[in-house]
């Protein structure tokens, strides 16, 4: 049967219908549908882990008891898992185990543009390149077998535009799962110096022998037309270069490392120009080169920054000028924002108007680095918002400055790496107030489960985490609850705790307004009251506006009721007791 | 190269990306091949949201380039304008008249365009406004902007109306099917 379906779901798909046993990861855009479906689908055990390595990990333990086993993640969440990705190449796999790691070009929702595939490249472990739903679904199957037959960590690579495409799949015949034996293995499990000797010289060696499977193997196809122009290329940019040539001969690389030399050699022999068209980095381009091959078009036309499309790959073969026509400019922008009714809303306010430096972190509270807030002044990655305060603090205190940071984080990702940033913290004589959002949920990604929510990925009541008491068992004496609703309580929290020598945390425990569809009554605004000052609209809340100003007079404020989520945010801005009180919450 | 091009703008939590798939399951049942294609993560927090639906014989690339949109629906009007030069020189713009203020208007950084429906006419020979929010509203739901929205365009699509119904049915919760019904056919006849 034929279905419409994202890549994040055909893998997922996949997985339950190739003997599947074990999937984990952590949520991060683009890739964070893939576990989602997985639970949806419902056939094969999954869970969210607290952070890219433990998922990386726990699934190495999986493959290890001979289940075949994969892990999610995004681009930025290799590098947290890097560290037992660059040993599991070297023990390779019991079960097959695959990695699939969902890139980002074009930044639609990420801090950086990193190109996953250098860390095949790095890893020296193949890595599969799907250009659709289809053969992401095909790849999840053909991984496995890559897996297994090369004893070898396998990547699945995607992007956006393949996570999120939607397309066509025709499912293919379901592999029952087949759990083999847990053997004790030392010389192949345990990196002791002398072990992993042995098998860096057996990864080399599997190099060779993939090299030779990337010659032969149908994931590499070679799709012969006209021979003027020769395009090698994978993934999402394969599309963008049938759309711009359809005629045109192609190289279409499916396992995108290692490259197969004898193959790329013979299709540049018989092709006039040779172009690359590969988003962000140039590795195929370098390591062409490097064979000693003339490529006429590459990284000097394609950028390296950003997506690929039609018109830049014909722009760059130098045929025609881009069909694209420009913007309008000077329209206000549409920045995403805090929802209505968002604890963060509170928070910022009164960070803003305290004009303290604020170490951010990854997570929705990264919004109040935008204006009118403009209350965030470093993130950097996940967890960075706690240690960095540290350092912040130490060099504070040894130029003799007085002024002590401020660390905001969410839950999730206080349990992610902020965590261990906290505990360096305590144990190294810190100086930074914390102040963690606990809003059950991991909310930036859509409101996935996490340690402290109660609930598992698959639905069943867990063990919930207390936040303060893990702070406090951190070595923090000074942990206080937060309401960040209330603006005067806030700001004196906060006052208090920037006053009070050592490490301090602040923890709000209101939960996600989205995730958990709270709705209070909405707030009204007295237009007799109202004397169009603006101090509410520093809340920076879509729900307000300003109505048309009557002759001679300031426009007023006006609420949207069917947007305004009566969180009393703007009530307690306003001076002139314009807007009604919010009722419901303290 | 016969592919029909539809990008549909809105603001995050106005259900663009429902009524993308709609149009993508009206295109698959009609025996078409289709991608369709929106960027989610950040854009839920009432940013600025595009989808593409991409229809034809054998469709490439998911994404629609500036300039070749055969249709643009837009949600919002500021997103209508936001996003104009996607269509094609003949292209056809149908949007929802109802404002949305981003939050730069909001919190009194920027002024929305009061002649945006002004600037609309003049960027688009093609364009049509409706109020998708009362004709939702009076088929029974304010949510149901979307549905009256692909009913706007309904009969300018390559597809049988019959066939986006029946997609409408089977994607819609066992109660909101007649509400969907009623918005969809009060967008066509608007």
């Amino acid at each position: 049967m034929k279905k419409i379906i994202s890549g994040n779901e055909a893998i997922a798909l996949s997985f339950g219908d190739s003997g599947g046993v074990f999937a984990s990861g952590y949520p991060g855009t683009p890739s964070t549908e893939t576990l989602e479906e997985v639970a949806r689908l419902g056939e094969v055990y999954c869970e969210w882990a607290p952070n890219e390595k433990v998922g990386l990990e726990s699934a190495i333990g999986a493959s290890i008891a001979g289940g075949r086993a994969l892990a999610t993640m995004k681009h930025v969440g290799v590098n947290v898992a890097a560290d037992a990705l660059l040993t599991l190449n070297y023990t390779g796999v019991n079960a097959g185990l695959i990695l699939m790691v969902a890139d980002d070009p074009g930044m639609h929702s990420s801090q950086n543009e990193q190109d996953s595939r250098n860390y095949a490249k790095f890893a020296k472990i193949p890595m599969l390149d799907p250009a659709n739903s289809q053969e992401a679904y095909d790849f999840v199957r053909d991984g496995f077998e890559i897996s297994e037959q090369f004893d070898t960590p396998v990547m699945l690579r995607t992007t956006t535009r393949i996570s999120h495409a939607k397309g066509v799949v025709e499912q293919k015949e379901k592999i029952e799962p087949k759990i083999g034996p847990w053997v004790k293995d030392v010389p192949k499990y345990v990196m002791l110096p002398n072990y992993g000797k042995i098998k860096h010289v057996e990864v080399e060696a599997r190099l060779l022998k993939l090299q030779e499977f990337a010659e032969t193997t149908p994931l590499n196809r070679v799709e012969m037309g006209e021979r003027s122009l020769g395009i090698i290329t994978s993934g999402v940019a394969y599309q963008h270069v049938r759309e711009a040539y359809p005629n045109a001969s192609v190289l279409k690389l499916g396992l995108v490392h290692p490259l197969p030399e004898r193959k790329i050699r013979e299709f540049a022999s018989l092709v006039g120009r040779l172009m690359i068209v590969e988003e962000l980095d140039a590795i195929f381009e370098e390591q062409i080169r490097a064979m000693g091959i003339r490529v006429d078009i590459g990284k000097d036309k394609i950028p390296l920054c950003g997506e690929v499309n039609a018109d830049i790959i014909r722009v760059a073969a130098g045929d025609a000028i881009a069909l694209g026509s420009a913007p309008i400019a000077a329209l206000p922008q549409r920045p995403p924002i805090f929802c209505p009714g968002c604890a963060h809303r509170g928070l910022f306010s009164i960070l803003s108007k305290l004009k303290v430096f604020v170490s951010g972190d990854i997570g929705c509270y990264t919004l109040g680095a935008l204006p009118p807030m403009s209350a965030m002044h470093s993130t950097i990655c996940m967890g960075a918002s706690i240690s960095a305060a540290h350092g912040m603090a130490k060099v504070n205190e040894i130029a003799g400055r007085s002024e002590k940071p401020v660390a905001v984080i969410g839950d999730s990702t206080f349990f992610h790496s902020g965590m261990t940033g906290l505990l360096s913290m305590a144990y190294n004589n810190g100086n930074a107030l914390v102040i963690i959002m606990d809003n059950r949920t991991t909310g930036m990604t859509g409101g996935q489960e996490n340690p402290g929510s109660g609930r598992v990925l698959q639905g069943q009541p867990a063990r919930q985490v207390d936040i303060v008491a893990l702070v406090k068992v951190l070595g923090i004496e000074n942990v206080v609850e937060l309401n960040a609703y209330n603006l005067a309580e806030t700001e004196a929290a906060i006052k208090k705790g920037l006053e009070t020598p050592g490490p301090y945390v602040l923890v709000d425990k209101n939960p996600c307004i989205l995730r958990y569809r709270i709705k209070q009554p909405v707030i009204a605004v007295d237009p007799e009251k109202c004397t169009g000052c603006r101090a509410c609209l520093k809340a920076a809340c879509v729900a307000l506006g300003l109505g048309a100003a009557a002759a001679g007079e300031r426009a007023k404020v006006q609420v949207d009721p069917n947007i305004c989520n009566g969180c009393g945010v703007c009530v307690q801005l306003c001076k002139f007791d314009a807007m009604s009180e919010a009722k419901g919450r303290g | 190269m016969d592919i029909f091009n539809i990008v549909i703008a809105g603001v995050g939590g106005q259900g663009v990306l429902l009524a993308s798939k709609v149009l993508a399951e009206s295109a698959l049942a009609s025996g078409m091949d289709v991608k369709q294609n929106e960027v989610h993560g950040m854009a839920q927090r009432g940013g600025s949201v595009i989808s593409f639906v991409r229809i034809g014989k054998e469709v490439f690339s998911p994404v629609v380039i500036p300039g070749t949109a055969d249709i643009l629906i837009s949600f919002e009007p500021l997103e209508a304008l936001r996003y104009v030069h996607y269509l094609k020189p003949g292209g056809m713009l149908v949007y929802n008249k109802v404002t949305i203020n981003p939050s730069t208007v909001a919190s009194g950084l920027a002024t929305y365009p009061a002649d945006v429906e002004d600037q609309i006419a003049k960027a688009c020979p093609d364009a049509h406004g409706i109020d998708a929010l009362s004709i939702a509203r009076a088929a029974g739901n304010d949510k149901a902007v979307n549905m009256v929205m692909v009913g706007a365009v309904m009969k300018k699509l390559p597809i049988n109306a019959g066939v986006v119904e029946g997609v409408v049915r089977s994607v819609s919760k066992e109660k909101g099917i007649d509400v969907n019904l009623k918005a969809l056919n009060g967008g066509a006849a608007a």
